[in-house]
Parts: C-alpha cells; sequence; structure tokens
C-alpha cells in the first residue's frame, strides 16, 4: 500500500519518525522528497539522526547538490547586481537566493532554479533595458504572451542569459496586476534593507543577526549599489501570497516550509504583531493566516494563540499539499484539477480568464 | 506498477512500470545483476495520457529527476526508454564520483579510458575488447572516484546502434541480446549483456593508465592531445563537473595529470584493437 507525502511531512517535522523505516520506506521517502524539490531540506534536517549508510550516501548527494545551486545561485544574483550598477533604484531579491544571501534557516539545503528580483514598476523599462544590455534575452517570443505579461502580469516575462542559460523573472509586484488582492508593492520595496555586503565575487552568506536585523556599520548606509531583501514580515506575506493567493499550490510542500523556517526564526512578540498589520496592509490576511495554520499544522511551527484555529477549507490544503505517492507521482487528480482552475480564478475575472484561455486554445 | 530493481556498480535503481513487458525485458536481461533493497533512484514509465496506456502506446521517461522536453517513445521501445531514464537519474543525480560521458576496460588492474561524440564507436570498442582479453567496465559512463582516483565500473547492458549492432553479433554470437528496437530517435538499437566477468566483478575498479579519444570511419591515424585541450574535453564529457565544485576540479586534474591520452582515428573494429593494444604496450 503506498502512502501519501504526509511521510515527508512527519520526517521534516520531526527527524526521528524515520528511525522505524524499513528499505521501502527509505525509497519511498526520497522519491517524493525529490519529487517536491526537499531532498536538500530533508538531508539538513536529517544530519543529526543516523541513517542506514545506503541512505546517507543519498543524503550527501542533496548537500552537494544544494551547496552547488546556492554556489550558482548567488553568482547569478551578483551578475545581475553588476548588471544593474548604473540603476539608482533599490534591487531586491526574492525567495530561495534571498533566503540564503540572508542565511537564513529557510535557504538551508532550498533547491533554488530562477533568480527572482523586485524593483519599482516606473523603473521596468530602465531595468529591462540594463538586462538585454548585459546578455539576457526573451524567453516568450510570443506577441500574445509578450503583451500579456507586460499588461497583466506582476513580473516582465521570463528573460534567459544567452551565456550562462539562466532565468530572471523581474518583478514589480507579487500578484497578478489581475488579481482581486493588491499588494502593496511600494511599501514592500520601501521596507526592504541592503544586504551587509557589497556583493561581488566570494562574499558569501551572511548571518541573519547581520543581514536583517541589525545592518553592520558600513561607508554606503543607504545601501546603495547592494542587493536588497524584503523585510521578515514582508518575506512571510511575499511566501504566503505565492503560496495560497497564486497558483495551484505546485511545490506547496517547500514552500510551507520556507514559511515555517521564517516564522520560526523571526517569531517575536512584535513580529507577530507586527505581520498582522502588515498582511493587512497588503490585502493578504487570508492567505497569511492560512499559512501561519497549516505551517503549524503540517510542520509544528511554534505559533501564537491567537493564530491557532482551524478553518474548514484547510482539510482540502492539506489533501492537495500531501497529493503525492510512494513512486514520487501526483495523486488525487480531482483535487488537482480544482486547484489548478482556482488559480486562474484566483489571477483573473472570470470574463478576462475565458478570452485569455480562448486565445490560448486557438493558438493550439 | 510493474516493478523491477537492479545494482548497477555503485547504483541501485527501482523501476516502475505501467505495463508488463519492458519490466520482462529488463529482468530477462539484467537477470545476472544483484537486486537490492535499497535504491538510490526510481524511474518511472509511464502512459503520457491515460488514453496512451492501450491505444498506441506511449511511453513518458520519469523518475526522480527529469527532463521537462524529453520526448516519449511508443511502448516497442519501453527498454530503450528505462536505459534513458536510467542515465538520466545519473547524468542529473549522481554526485558521489566525477561522470564522464566514457566507455572503459581494464587489463591487470589498470584502465582504459575512452570518450568522444556519439558515433565515434567508444561503446562498440569497449564492447569488442571485453572479449578480446579485457574486462569490459561500461560503454555510457565512467566512474572517477574523487578520493583514490580510480575508476569504478558501471557496466550496465551494451547499447550497440546501427552498423554495429552486426558486427557485434558476428563477433560474439553467442552474447545475449535484447530486442531489435528499430528506428528509435537514434536509429536501429540492440542491447547486449555485458560478459560474465564484467558483471560479477563490477564491485572493483582499477587505476585509470591510458586516455583514448576515438573517432570511428577516418584513415588509421594516432595523434597527441596536450592535457590542456584533455582537460577542456572532458570537461564537456562530464554530466557533474561543475554541480561538483572543487571535488570535481581536483579529481579531474588529477586524472589529467596521470593518464596520457592520444586521438585516435580508424575504419574497422580490427584496426582499433590493433592501434590499442599497441599504445597500451608503449604508453600505460
Amino acid at each position: 500500500m503506498s502512502r501519501d507525502a504526509m511521510l515527508l511531512v512527519d520526517a521534516l517535522r520531526d527527524p526521528a519518525t524515520t528511525r522505524g523505516l524499513d528499505a521501502q520506506g527509505w525509497t519511498e521517502l526520497l522519491s517524493m522528497a525529490r519529487a517536491e524539490q526537499l531532498v536538500g531540506t530533508l538531508a539538513e534536517r536529517l544530519k543529526i539522526e543516523s541513517v542506514p549508510p545506503k541512505v546517507a550516501e543519498i543524503l550527501a548527494e542533496a548537500r552537494i547538490n544544494a551547496d552547488y545551486q546556492h554556489r550558482s545561485a548567488l553568482w547569478e544574483a551578483d551578475c545581475a547586481r553588476r548588471a544593474l550598477a548604473g540603476y539608482g533604484g533599490k534591487v531586491v531579491l526574492l525567495k530561495g537566493t534571498a533566503y540564503v544571501a540572508s542565511g537564513l534557516k529557510a535557504g538551508e539545503g532550498r533547491s533554488i532554479g530562477d533568480l527572482d528580483i523586485l524593483v519599482a514598476r516606473d523603473d521596468l523599462s530602465q531595468v529591462e533595458e540594463a538586462l538585454l544590455a548585459a546578455g539576457w534575452e526573451w524567453v516568450k517570443p510570443d506577441p500574445y504572451d509578450d503583451a500579456y505579461y507586460r499588461d497583466h502580469m506582476h513580473e516582465l516575462p521570463p528573460l534567459i542569459h544567452k551565456e550562462r542559460d539562466r532565468m530572471i523573472d523581474v518583478h514589480h509586484t507579487i500578484l497578478p496586476l489581475t488579481a482581486r488582492r493588491r499588494p502593496d508593492a511600494v511599501a514592500m520595496l520601501g521596507r526592504s534593507k541592503p544586504l551587509p555586503f557589497r556583493g561581488g565575487v566570494g562574499a558569501g552568506p551572511v548571518s541573519v543577526a547581520q543581514g536583517l536585523t541589525s545592518p553592520t556599520p558600513d561607508p554606503s548606509p543607504e545601501g546603495e549599489g547592494r542587493l536588497h531583501t524584503l523585510a521578515p514580515t514582508d518575506m512571510v506575506c511575499h511566501s504566503a501570497a505565492h503560496l495560497f493567493a497564486d497558483g495551484d499550490l505546485a511545490g506547496g510542500l517547500r514552500n510551507l516550509w520556507d514559511i515555517h523556517c521564517l516564522l520560526g526564526e523571526f517569531s517575536s512578540a512584535e513580529f507577530w504583531v507586527q505581520l498582522r498589520s502588515r498582511a493587512s496592509l497588503h490585502q493578504l490576511s487570508e492567505p497569511v493566516e492560512r499559512a501561519v495554520r497549516l505551517a503549524h499544522q503540517l510542520y509544528g511551527t511554534q505559533i501564537p494563540q491567537e493564530w491557532a484555529g482551524w478553518d474548514r477549507q484547510d482539510k482540502w490544503y492539506v489533501a492537495r499539499l500531501t497529493a503525492r505517492d510512494g513512486w514520487g507521482r501526483p495523486t488525487r487528480q480531482f483535487i488537482r484539477l480544482i486547484f489548478y482552475i482556482r488559480s486562474h480564478w484566483l489571477r483573473m475575472p472570470l470574463l478576462m480568464l475565458a478570452r485569455h484561455l480562448w486565445v490560448k486554445w486557438r493558438k493550439g | 506498477m510493474h516493478e523491477f530493481r537492479v545494482q548497477v556498480g555503485p547504483a541501485a535503481f527501482r523501476i516502475g512500470s505501467a505495463w508488463r513487458a519492458p519490466i520482462d525485458q529488463l529482468a530477462h536481461l539484467y537477470r545476472d545483476y544483484p537486486q537490492p533493497d535499497f535504491t538510490d533512484f526510481t524511474v518511472r514509465l509511464e502512459p503520457t495520457t491515460w488514453l496512451r496506456r492501450w491505444l498506441r502506446p506511449s511511453v513518458a521517461i520519469g523518475g526522480d529527476y527529469m527532463l521537462p522536453d524529453a520526448a516519449p517513445l511508443p511502448l516497442a521501445q519501453g527498454l530503450l526508454a528505462a536505459e534513458m531514464a536510467m542515465n538520466l537519474q545519473m547524468a542529473l543525480g549522481w554526485r558521489r564520483h566525477l561522470l564522464l560521458h566514457a566507455s572503459a576496460v581494464e587489463r591487470d588492474g589498470r584502465v582504459l579510458v575512452m570518450t568522444g561524440q556519439s558515433g565515434s564507436g567508444k561503446s562498440t570498442l569497449s564492447a569488442l575488447l571485453g572479449s578480446e582479453g579485457w574486462r569490459f567496465l561500461g560503454d555510457e559512463f565512467v566512474l572517477l572516484d574523487p578520493v583514490t582516483g580510480n575508476v569504478v565500473p558501471f557496466p550496465r547492458l551494451i547499447s550497440l546502434k546501427n552498423e554495429a549492432i552486426a558486427a557485434m553479433q558476428s563477433a560474439q554470437p553467442d552474447a545475449r541480446f535484447g530486442p531489435l528496437l528499430a528506428g528509435t530517435p537514434k536509429g536501429d538499437i540492440r542491447h547486449v549483456v555485458p560478459p560474465a566477468d564484467a558483471i560479477a566483478q563490477m564491485g572493483q575498479g582499477g587505476a585509470p593508465a591510458l586516455l583514448l579519444f576515438p573517432r570511428y570511419g577516418y584513415p588509421g591515424a594516432v595523434r597527441e592531445v596536450a592535457p590542456g585541450e584533455t582537460f577542456m574535453r572532458l570537461t564537456q564529457a562530464s554530466t557533474n563537473y561543475v554541480a561538483l565544485g572543487e571535488a570535481g576540479f581536483i579529481t579531474l586534474t588529477r586524472f589529467v595529470k596521470s593518464v596520457p591520452s592520444r586521438a585516435i582515428d580508424y575504419q574497422s573494429g580490427d584496426e582499433a584493437i590493433a592501434l590499442v593494444e599497441k599504445l597500451w604496450e608503449r604508453l600505460a
């Protein structure tokens, strides 16, 4: 009998739950972890556990892979920094690269693909020109897709670097412009913090204490020419928006793990108060509350009493998040379909969705 | 899912298939290999859509590691799909050794490594040498141990293509062959089981002693290859050189410094074997 990805959730929450696994159990756990892009994270979590030698070899490999991805991600971020050296505005790293650059727990073992940055919407054309001049190119040659991105999305059409073959997503806000919720991107940029180094080769990750809470003295206190990261509360808001207010929950277990780590690391009485008001400012109260509840439910995140609780919809989210079998295959196709439809519903009004699907269908 | 497990050298695979036939073929061809409890990689052969399980069955190549744009294969080529998926797991996931896209054979504890583009003949040559007093170590990947610098055997099924199929059938009529897979994306393909000693001793590696860059279809010739060129070509031939970081650099540098290398051109198997023996005697 095949299990669902609760096996993986349990192993991440409490590594001791893996002690009873036999060879078959380990094989299934590792396949799920790879399918959910969480094998590097699992390897970090199991560092202190004694695991069978065969498993230890696989986990060591996962750490090598994560190190490689982190090296590449920081290098890519630095390439973007250099390409945008002449741009005066803030360049904010998002998601995995931001976690690793800040030395956050969420970055430990995390898989990282594309580089995501946030810049001011008014400066998009300037940023775009600078990136094109530095060797990035358009991925989507289709004029409809291109126009769609520019008119309705929260990011430029993806760019890929012609020599390094790496993708960059340039965001100007964190949800599509067509979505009902309208996060305040200007406020996010305003509160973002410079990373305490000027970038450059060899500038490795820095600790969270230096990076986010008390910037070290620097000749340029404004952080000019340095990459930025979001303020802690905004980081959580962005991650929750990405997970529950956009998309079909693909890769959801990893995103929820990010949230679990961020909450655990930032937690203080003041933080939780700020998170509440910040989420409300960004019109993200519901997704943020759901993220907090589910992180607590699945990963055992310590949360204040007033955030705890249960929504009758939550069980469907859990069913979707854990919809994977011991072969690493997606399961619960109907629930997946519902969440897929929901993702489009969240992204755009019905009439617009109909038009979009019509154009896409005609193009085959 | 129908299931088959197999250990090849240091790597253990779990192969699941929605159809019986590819699993039966694998079980037949790999019957002399160990069947492990723990597996390093999972491979999945599944229909591209639910309809394609029965109607013009079409196999999507899946597993722990996947390429987003991998083209599906007809069910008749399910064995090839499994082999390609196993290669993919190694290329994208294996980090315990430096992986070179190359073939290797061993004699007296010392290893000859051959690398080159598809069609260079490195696979056929390793198979021919495997029945000429050498031990076959692998025709697809050479695994270099970062600690010892030794070649670790990975003796998968030998994958013969096009004219190499007939050449091998006349050279080794008693070998165990898989089904002829006609009209694959790489032409006709037929797998053959490596010699018994290759499987029985697959846990035992050896120190690399000679590197050759064979090229099939040109008049017989030997050319020296400078270490710088060798290094660059091997970085291209490696699937995980960049991912291994410093360990990859150290392993490859040691290999290039300690192993002489030559490029050889040849027009027939006999000519190539004679060339190899001559160079081995002189350099290794």
